[in-house]
């Protein structure tokens, strides 16, 4: 239901917690939707995840009960990513391609496409031998194959969240900074977030703080087992160009794309301590040597390329690594959108419509029943 | 890519004394100090710009000297972005100068993203 | 894929007392300070040799270049002497590139990588040249003081065009007088520093009696200058060094009055900051100085950080000079053997006093030689992210758009981002920051730095321990 206007409420009609992109995306919607948003942040939109992951606009590779949503925001949101934020967040059409490096990647590969077809699903296509050469002429010739889809591409994560928080102020959406939420109340029907610096009230309240968004769950009665981890990532310096796609294989961990500039970003489960309190985490470039050798494995001429930097910011991983989008099972007037497991980068255009739509509507047009908060608890 | 050497030796150091060894510079000889660094022995011999910025495409030059500016950067041995001046000269040393990005191509744009 | 085997001296494993990174005068009197106390040290540096910046090839050095360059460089001789006598480890071509919280050293050296654990840690990387950026700074042809001195000392290599020195402090009019020594023609010194205030400079008036060898020796070389007739001009503003692809002039304001020279050298100086790299990346606290107009490390009375175990000594601590720096270091060798229980039960007092006593000096020249605004905040056209070309004006627009601290106009612009990791901009960008959004620099803050401190192929990360 949509919230009434309610003098006693203050100024807004729906409080989100986190400007990361879920969060970003969500109040933007609302305000589209007509409502007063207003947007409470711990350190400034987009530090974390959404600021410092691989930029990947991927419906490649995913859980099958994300696969209409990932679909979905590609299509709708990110091809057309101008005409509703103002800017294309850098989104860059280069299509991703998972390579198989041998025959048992092959058979997996081959499985998966079927798979998917039988669902109904056709975006990721099996290519051989000859069409990853044509795709990428520099991969190194032990390649066998891999799964392609033409229509994903990659993003500059940080250009795509200050554009919708842009979008979302032009709306509207009031955002505070610098504000960590402390707790959150349902008392007389108002949602409460108290913060050093005051206390915010709405009657609806959007969980999209990330990271940190399980207490807040196990807050207002919908504990959930996620973990806060660290995950890094490195870029080059820069080569000459050599690769268009993003590049990912199917037997080991890899993320890999070349920007215009011409540096290269590399990542890909890289794990590294992260204190979460403390909202830090920790670089550890040992870490990474299986990361550097497979980019070496696929592209020796690379070798001698040397690592410019490296980063890391915290993100939520779910047991089951996909996500918590639903409303809240215990409490009223509350959605949760949160848990990604380092995938949310390209569903979170979606996201902010499914969270509005939940809001406005009580109801979401894409089948969420897999990311219930409840999923978790004893049958 | 030839210019007047803006620096030189004091008497006594000439770059073709005794225990001096041979680098190849884009292809040409030139002699340095073992006991100095290639930024040094570059300089000394006239090559003062060493690379182009990929960004705005400018030539550029040792500015610091001592491996915090990364302006020297270099190809040795057919190893990109090695810092000239933290490199000490050998005999037979490849060195590749004006190099935007490694095996950069003249068609190669560079924007910032 | 482990390290093939390659001769060190040691077993990469094995846990030592003290790791010292930076073999100038402050490392090696840590080092040496630790060893004699019974400590099993490791002494870690980038160059070839000892010696650091200011005692560069120190070693292996001759008759003609000690004349030139002065009784203070030739002093280094003794403190490397001592290292190579005392039979310290020491580990040349060592590049660090990460530290981790429980202090292991991660070094590439030889292009291999090695880790180093320890019980301790001191860094004494040192001081870099203040970022000078000004229109035409990244041109080739500009280079900075130290640049100048360093190929002096490394080389035995001077200007052979006439040469325009600009800026000011000490160590450009020394770079002066030594390249006068050598027969280099300097065409022109520019003093950009804002005239001596003798007002001010009488409330430093003890500092200046305590100083005064200092203070003399500035003085004898501003003689030295003066008496060869070299154009000298002060109060300059406005510098702007032009060319094509190449320095052909410099163009500035003194006393109010343009002027323009033919050049194609200029040597830029306006003081050195302490090297931050490698305590901002370990995210011990630092604070900034009003004075210094810089990032300091907060320090104990030893020398330690706010992480314990770990030191600071020398530039890398506060500008101090070169004696300063050895007298750190001795009393964070000796800080270092107390805490790990060697027995001493020196409290390191004779030290502090005799640092206190030659650190007198330092607020009159710090005021003296306070670089200008327009130098440090410059206006909107000129680059401060020589790496990444990024602008005075492009920094200020993110400020505008809400942006108030460095790391959020790092990935905006990416200033920063580039491969000296924001070494020769990070000063200004906080600086510009802070001035625009009227906030102080302590509440900016500085660039988030993170390993590789610095460059590593991948092929030696692929090879890593």
């Amino acid at each position: 239901m949509v919230a009434l206007v309610n003098p006693a409420s203050g100024s807004s009609d729906v409080l989100v917690i986190g400007g990361g992109l879920q969060g970003l995306s969500s109040a933007f919607q609302l305000a589209k939707a007509g409502l007063r948003v207003r947007l409470i942040e711990a350190e400034y939109c987009g530090r974390h995840a959404s600021g410092v992951n691989a930029g990947g606009v991927r419906t490649l590779g995913r859980h099958v009960a994300e696969i209409p949503l990932a679909l979905a925001a590609r299509e709708q949101l990110w091809h057309r990513l101008a005409d509703i934020i103002g800017s294309d967040g850098g989104f860059v059409p280069s299509g991703q391609l998972q390579v198989a490096e041998n025959e048992a990647d092959e058979i997996k590969a081959k499985a998966r496409v079927a798979m998917l077809n039988g669902l109904g699903f056709f975006h990721e296509q099996w290519v051989d031998q000859q069409q990853v050469r044509e795709l990428v002429p520099s991969i190194s010739p032990h390649v066998v194959g891999g799964i392609w889809a033409d229509r994903d591409g990659y993003a500059l994560p940080y250009k795509v969240a200050t554009a919708y928080r842009l979008a979302a102020e032009k709306l509207g959406v009031q955002i505070v900074e610098q504000a960590p939420v402390l707790r959150v109340d349902h008392q007389a029907g108002m949602w409460q977030a108290s913060t050093a610096q005051g206390a915010f009230h709405a009657p609806w309240l959007v969980n999209t703080a990330g990271a940190w968004a399980a207490d807040f769950a196990a807050q207002v009665g919908d504990p959930v087992p996620m973990v806060a981890g660290g995950l890094m990532l490195m870029v080059t310096q820069r080569v000459a160009p050599f690769v268009k796609p993003v590049l990912g294989a199917m037997g080991r961990p890899l993320s890999f794309k070349q920007f215009d500039n011409g540096t290269v970003l590399i990542g890909g489960g890289l794990r590294c301590e992260a204190d979460a309190s403390q909202r830090h985490a920790m670089v550890d470039l040992n870490r990474m040597p299986k990361s550097a050798q497979t980019v070496i494995d696929l592209f020796p001429h690379l070798r001698d390329v040397s690592i410019a930097r490296a980063w890391t910011g915290i993100e939520g991983f779910m047991p089951d690594e996909i996500p918590v989008i639903s409303p809240s099972a215990s409490a009223d007037n509350l959605v949760h959108a949160f848990g990604f497991s380092a995938h949310g980068f390209e569903l979170s255009p979606m996201t902010g419509c499914i969270v509005a739509e939940l809001v406005t509507k009580g109801t979401s047009s894409l089948p969420i029943s897999a990311f219930r908060v409840d999923r978790f608890a004893a049958a | 890519m030839a210019s007047k050497a803006l620096f030189k030796y004091l008497p006594g150091h000439q770059a073709g004394a005794a225990g001096t060894v041979s680098v190849l510079v884009n292809g040409a000889v030139v002699r340095m100090s073992p006991a100095s660094s290639l930024a040094a022995g570059l300089l000394a011999a006239g090559i003062t710009a060493v690379r182009v910025s990929p960004v705005g495409q400018g030539a550029r030059a040792p500015y610091c000297m001592m491996g915090v500016c990364f302006e020297c950067m270099v190809d040795v041995n057919g190893r990109p972005n090695q810092q000239a001046c933290l490199i000490t000269p050998e005999d037979g040393m490849e060195v590749t100068t004006m190099q935007a990005a490694p095996s950069v191509l003249d068609a190669q744009e560079a924007k910032h993203v | 894929m482990s390290n093939p085997a390659i001769p060190l001296n040691d077993a990469p494993s094995q846990l030592r007392d003290l790791v010292v990174i930076g073999a100038g005068p402050a490392g090696m009197a840590a080092a040496l300070a630790a060893q004699r106390r019974g400590l099993d040290v490791l002494l870690l540096d980038e160059q070839p040799q000892v010696g650091g910046q200011i005692y560069r090839s120190i070693t292996q050095t001759d008759a003609q270049r000690e004349r030139i360059l002065g009784a203070d460089y030739v002093y280094g001789k003794s403190l490397a002497e001592q290292v190579r006598a005392s039979g310290l480890t020491h580990w040349a071509g060592a590049s660090v590139w990460q530290i981790d919280p429980d202090k292991t050293v991660h070094v590439l050296r030889n292009d291999r990588t090695t880790r180093i654990e320890t019980k301790s840690l001191v860094i004494a990387t040192g001081a870099m040249e203040r970022p000078f950026p000004v229109p035409g700074w990244t041109l080739p042809g500009v280079m900075t003081a130290g640049a100048g001195q360093i190929l002096l000392k490394n080389a035995a290599v001077v200007p052979q065009v006439p040469v325009v020195l600009a800026g000011c402090g000490p160590l450009l009019y020394l770079l002066a007088a030594q390249y006068l020594r050598a027969g280099v023609e300097i065409r022109a010194v520019l003093d950009t520093s804002a005239g001596t205030d003798w007002r001010l400079a009488i409330r430093h008036a003890s500092s200046l009696l305590a100083g005064w060898g200092y203070v003399r020796k500035g003085l004898g070389l501003l003689r030295e200058i003066k008496s060869a007739g070299i154009p000298f001009f002060k109060d300059v503003g406005g510098l702007r060094i032009e060319g094509e692809d190449a320095v052909r002039q410099v163009r500035f304001t003194s006393a109010g009055h343009s002027q323009q020279i033919d050049c194609e050298l200029v040597l830029l100086h306006q003081g050195v900051v302490p090297n931050t790299q490698v305590s901002w990346s370990l995210r011990a606290e630092h604070h900034w100085d009003d004075e210094q107009l810089c990032w300091l490390p907060v320090l104990d009375s030893w020398g330690q950080t706010s992480l314990p175990g770990i030191y600071i000594a020398g530039d890398g601590a506060g500008i101090g000079g070169a004696l300063v720096a050895e007298m750190q270091g001795a009393l964070a060798g000796i800080g270092v053997a107390n805490s790990l229980g060697f027995g001493t039960s020196e409290d390191g007092a004779q030290q502090r006093a005799q640092i206190a006593q030659h650190l007198r000096i330092r607020p009159f020249l710090n005021q003296q030689y306070r670089p200008k605004d327009e130098f440090r905040i410059p206006a909107d056209e000129v680059v401060v992210c020589r790496c990444e070309e990024v602008t005075a004006g492009a920094i200020r627009e993110q400020v505008q758009l809400g942006c108030v601290g460095p790391n959020q106009t790092k990935s905006f612009s990416r200033c920063g981002m580039g491969p000296c990791q924001g070494r020769q901009c990070g000063l200004t960008v906080t600086e510009i920051i802070a001035k625009e959004a009227n906030l102080p620099p302590q509440e900016v803050g500085y660039y988030r730095i993170r390993p590789p401190l610095k460059s590593l192929s991948l092929a030696q990360l692929a090879a890593g321990v």
